[in-house]
């Protein structure tokens, strides 16, 4: 069971994430976007969405320290666990909540606005659960560590050395066994949310446009080959309607 | 000097009769989708009014288009690159759709399948973002004909910055006011914000033509172009997550065909052509200090397609001779800069826009003829255009940023046309000394009119095909070979029929033949892979899909023929 879950499982996801990425990158890049709703309502977006794409960032800052930073790195430098832990509890929640209010205010909105919640699909929703789920669930292992206190629940001994052990290709599947349940069950929706990645509106991450930094302003290109003549249909056209016209039919 | 060619277009704003005809092709052509209800590439707006979308100019508000710094150096209004990256998440200054419109359909299917009552039917307005019933209050041109300019003609930016600057006051009261209709499609500038505003490098500037476009593959939906270009002519399909802009018609273009704009004009106020400039001086063009002397800088970057010099950089570009051959017989070049009455849209945006516009004469004539003076008389129009502050004040806004002689010297110049041609129409004798005093020669004036006056469509529209030398990769069959999927991989998407890059017909064709003059067997369901397109039927057999399934008892053997 162990084996499964932590040995297994964290490859199977990888899989599913580089490969979904490939496809989705090679068979729907039309479909790449950030989806933005911002031209049917600004007002929260405006609150809600830097809150939560900054939360998250820090968020991502913490899990890349605390995971890939082993204890005794950390001990050489002659920083007290004590500092250590006060100080990912102090900055872990404070991102954790802006993330999670942010992306609370992102929901309510969502649901509230019209032509959002018409704009939303399937696919989001179930997304949305996913996120909040991770989310949720890993403010919880932080509510759970000042709640019992940091010794009982060092994901430095446990979390952190098995997912190191993943890159050396050679889990460490005991020492996440070892690990509180709470862990087991933030990993885990964790692995699932990076399954299902590739195949969400989440893809637009990985085109964050760093590289605008660099580039030139004005961009020249040559004349598109193989543009012209008999050209095939591309996505995005679809017809103007509404339900009611589709519920009336065409006559 | 890097020499590079560029498609342009001047409108002629006096012949044009706000018929909207250049919109509603357009949109028939390219945004009649879903996702695209409320863009207008092309839009047609009464000014003084307030513009699609509403008050765009103000760009205090918008921060579009390009600014210097104190340091002489051009940056962009809305900030720099980290700023935008910064803000990226909630894009700080963008245009809602109730600064468009929210837009809508009609229930039609009510008025034939409502039950019979005492009552008409009605089809009511139903929002196409909603679906919901909606109340309209504001389109793309709900000021035409400035319907409602007394109440709001102050909201038009350009009003209110004249009432801020000038002693004079523009009226709105019938008889004292003045109107034209100026019709707007993308500049297609040479120093696009739109393009330096995108984070993903997704709009692009065509080398051989200069019209700019979005790779619809590479945009991100970050919509920093839509804050970036100062005209607000980049509209965001909010189904597909894409910004799109107005195309030039490229498609059209590329086989010398003129935009659908300008094929359908029916006042035939477009003119179509190319322009030679120097790429190496356009950021220095337009970091030019004064804003008044940014039409001057636009118009230098123009090069003569006559000049020896020219030529041999053109060649060196590799801009093909028939290439050259069109730039000197440009209309728009002649129009812009041989004759000078052509103007830029707002210079002071900094984008070196490349659709002009020959200014008004109208306003001035209007108020002349309405105040019972002779409105064709040299003499009348000179001090017309003089006294009358306020028509000429708004469209030295609108072209010259706010330089009131460069706008009086292009009337003056129309309204010497006008009256010069009167004594030649009526044959009397033409007076000379009208061409003299806008300086320009008799034949000058008399090359000019047949220009703007009775130019035909291969005068006005002078586009030179996409090179013969391209010509094999603009056909279907060129693209086939380099086809991404590969041979063999062209059957539907994994997602289902209608999914992933559809193939294009060559290439079907092309994998049904083979199969068909190899196999030993009539086209099956299988070769034709579930589909049946009947250019590959070979006429033998049936495969499945061709006529609807038969119901098994109803063979036609076991069926008693009807006589």
């Amino acid at each position: 069971m162990s084996a499964a879950l932590w040995g297994v499982l964290p490859y199977l996801a990888v899989v599913i994430l580089l490969s979904g990425t490939i496809w989705r990158y090679r068979y729907d890049k039309f479909g790449w976007t950030t989806r933005s709703s911002q031209l049917y309502e600004s007002r929260l977006l405006r609150i809600g969405s830097p809150m939560f794409h900054f939360g998250l960032l820090v968020v991502v800052v913490g899990h890349v320290v605390g995971l890939l930073v082993p204890e005794s790195w950390t001990r050489t430098f002659g920083v007290s666990d004590e500092f250590y832990h006060g100080n990912a509890l102090f900055w872990g929640s404070i991102a954790g909540i802006c993330t999670l209010a942010g992306i609370v205010i992102l929901i309510y909105r969502r649901r509230t606005t019209g032509p959002v919640f018409m704009a939303t699909t399937t696919n989001d929703k179930v997304m949305y659960v996913v996120l909040v789920a991770a989310l949720v669930l890993g403010l919880w292992t932080t509510v759970v560590a000042v709640y019992q206190g940091h010794d009982t629940a060092d994901y430095r001994e446990t979390v952190s050395p098995w997912f190191r052990s993943l890159f050396r290709l050679q889990p460490d599947v005991d020492a996440m066994a070892a690990a509180p349940v709470q862990f087991h069950i933030h990993a885990l929706v964790g692995l699932l949310l990076f399954a299902i990645w590739p195949f969400t509106r989440l893809v637009h991450a990985f085109t964050a446009p760093l590289h605008y930094l660099f580039r030139p302003y004005i961009v020249y290109r040559s004349r598109d080959v193989g543009g012209a003549g008999a050209r095939p249909v591309r996505p995005g056209w679809s017809p103007v309607g509404t339900a009611d016209r589709e519920r009336g039919g065409r006559r | 000097m890097k020499v590079m060619a560029q498609m342009g277009m001047v409108m002629n704003l006096d012949k044009c009769i706000g018929c909207h005809t250049c919109s509603v092709t357009c949109k028939q052509a390219w945004t009649n989708r879903a996702g695209t209800e409320y863009v207008w590439f092309n839009n047609v707006e009464t000014r003084p009014g307030q513009g699609y979308p509403r008050q765009y100019e103000d760009q205090e508000r918008w921060r579009g288009g390009w600014t210097v710094g104190a340091d002489g150096r051009l940056r962009l209004k809305a900030g720099g690159r980290l700023k935008k990256l910064l803000t990226i998440f909630s894009s700080p200054v963008q245009p809602e759709l109730a600064d468009y419109y929210e837009p809508w359909t009609y229930d039609y299917a009510t008025l034939v399948e409502a039950p019979l009552g005492d009552d008409f039917p009605v089809a009511r307005p139903k929002s196409l973002i909603t679906g919901e019933d909606t109340k309209v209050t504001w389109s793309a041109n709900w000021d035409d004909n400035l319907g409602g300019a007394s109440e709001m003609g102050h909201l038009d930016p350009i009003v209110a910055k004249i009432r801020r600057e000038s002693e004079d006051r523009i009226r709105f009261e019938f008889e004292q006011t003045f109107m034209f209709y100026l019709p707007r499609i993308c500049e297609h500038c040479l120093n696009p914000s739109c393009m330096a505003s995108c984070p993903s490098g997704a709009i692009y500037k065509r080398a051989e033509d200069g019209i700019v476009l979005v790779d619809q593959d590479r945009c991100r939906g970050w919509r920093q172009c839509i804050t970036g270009c100062p005209y607000k002519k980049i509209y965001f399909n909010h189904k597909s997550g894409k910004a799109e802009k107005c195309t030039f018609c490229y498609p059209r273009i590329e086989v010398g065909l003129p935009t659908v704009c300008s094929e359908t004009c029916v006042g035939r106020l477009r003119y179509l052509g190319l322009f030679l400039y120097d790429a190496d001086r356009v950021t220095a063009a337009a970091s030019t200090p004064d804003e008044k002397d940014l039409y001057q800088a636009q118009l230098d970057l123009m090069l003569d397609p006559n000049d020896p010099e020219v030529i041999r950089a053109a060649r060196e570009e590799g801009i093909p001779e028939d290439w050259m051959d069109a730039a000197r017989r440009s209309p728009v070049y002649a129009l812009a800069k041989t004759y000078r009455v052509a103007l830029p849209l707002h210079p002071e945006y900094r984008t070196m826009p490349m659709v002009w516009y020959v200014p008004p004469l109208s306003p001035v004539v209007d108020l002349l003829k309405e105040q019972g003076h002779d409105a064709e008389s040299a003499g009348t129009l000179f001090g017309a255009i003089d006294a009358l502050r306020i028509p000429v004040e708004y469209l030295a806004e609108l072209f010259t940023a706010g330089d009131v002689e460069v706008v009086e010297g292009v009337l003056k110049k129309l309204a010497a046309m006008r009256a010069y041609m009167r004594d030649i129409t009526l044959g009397r004798e033409p007076d000379g000394s009208i061409p003299a005093s806008v300086g320009m020669t008799e034949e000058a004036v008399y090359d000019m009119y047949r220009l703007m006056g009775i130019a035909k469509y291969d005068e006005r529209y002078v586009i030179p095909k996409a090179h013969v030398e391209d010509a094999h990769r603009l056909e279907e069959i060129g693209c086939s070979l380099d086809y991404d999927e590969g041979p063999g991989m062209y059957e539907s998407g994994p997602l289902g029929e209608a999914s992933g890059r559809p193939v294009p017909v060559a290439v079907e064709t092309f994998h049904a033949l083979r199969d068909r003059q190899t196999a030993d067997q009539p086209a099956s369901s299988e070769s034709l892979r579930g589909r049946v397109n009947l250019l590959n039927w070979d006429g033998n057999g049936r495969p499945s899909g061709l006529f609807p399934e038969r119901p098994p008892e109803a063979h036609p053997a076991a069926e008693p023929e009807q006589p």
